[in-house]
């Protein structure tokens, strides 16, 4: 298995990324915004950051990258890629998943650990989780709130491609427990065929015990299992 | 010639800054403004383009038609 982490001028959680699949036993390489080639890969991730100075929208920029031509290539031939908190601004931006990311409701800059429920776990991502799981994985974002017109909402909820939602310890997918705003506590979707996964807490930042929690793991692990990859000792 | 343009949230998208500034003006003492919405002003100089070419740019990058309107005016 081999895995593409992209860098656009301004990631800043590619090397988090990188690391995670490193100790997972994949080989995982750095690819550059500029270049145009993205054959081999079986995953490709778009990291978390603050691509082009999240000038003119997150991610508006990035968008248009070089890189994103064969991007959008190997998500077209059904290779898995993984948009967190910015990679995710990256795929709405970039038409990959439908919606987009706003400003937080309360206008703050949130970075603390949140409860996240996993809805369905029938995708690459999410297959090594159980349905009404409960993780415990950090966000650190300021335009972080999903929102979508009320047909897409509809296509989302009725073809099951909400993935995560943000909840209460406890599970229940409260306002209370909506940190920014979005629309029905969505905190990640994937697209219709379930290759494209866009997230904005950070798994990544969830895979060591030093860290406050290890249940971004599941993600990972979830890939590799879908990959028919066994995880490295 | 010069191109104008003003990109604001969808009146159905919540604009929170808007609402922060509503209030904040409230507080400066004025409650007549009764709402109140932010988005961006651009100008581009240009050499030559067609009204499509600049909407094309206005639709697939200056503004995201998800959640933003947008206005062109073109000058000269």
């Amino acid at each position: 298995m081999k895995a593409a982490v992209i860098r656009f001028p301004g990631s800043n959680c590619d090397q988090d990324c990188h690391l995670v699949l490193r100790e997972l036993g994949v080989e995982v390489d750095y690819v550059w915004h500029k270049d145009t080639e993205l054959s081999g890969y079986d995953l490709v991730v778009l990291p978390g950051g603050f691509s082009y100075g999240d000038y003119l929208r997150c991610g508006a920029i990035a968008r248009f990258s070089p890189i994103m031509k064969a991007v959008k290539e190997h998500a077209a031939r059904g290779g898995l890629l993984l948009g967190i908190c910015n990679g995710f601004q990256i795929l709405c931006e970039a038409g990959l998943l439908p919606g987009a990311l706003i400003r937080n409701r309360d206008l703050h800059f949130i970075c603390e650990h949140v409860h996240i429920r996993v809805e369905n776990n029938e995708t690459p991502f999410t297959n090594a989780a159980s349905v009404d799981q409960v993780l415990h994985i950090p966000i650190a974002h300021g335009e972080g709130s999903y929102t979508a017109d009320e047909a897409t909402l509809a296509e989302l909820n009725r073809d099951r491609r909400i993935l995560v939602r943000y909840c209460d310890a406890d599970g229940s997918t409260s306002a209370f427990a909506n940190p920014n705003g979005s629309a029905e506590n969505i905190a990640g979707i994937c697209n219709a065929a379930r290759n494209v996964f866009g997230l904005m807490p950070h798994p990544e930042r969830a895979c060591d015990s030093r860290l406050g929690s290890v249940d971004g793991r599941v993600f990972f692990e979830s890939i590799l299992r879908a990959l028919g990859v066994s995880k490295a000792a | 010639m010069k191109a104008k343009v003003i990109v604001m949230p969808k009146k159905s998208v919540l604009d929170p800054q808007g609402v922060a500034v509503r209030d904040a003006i409230h507080h400066h003492g004025l409650p007549a403004v009764k709402s109140v919405r932010i988005g961006k002003f651009m100008e581009l100089e240009v050499d030559n383009a067609s009204p499509e070419k600049l909407h094309e740019i206005c639709r697939d990058l200056l503004s995201n038609p998800v959640m933003e309107d947008y206005e062109l005016i073109v000058e000269g």
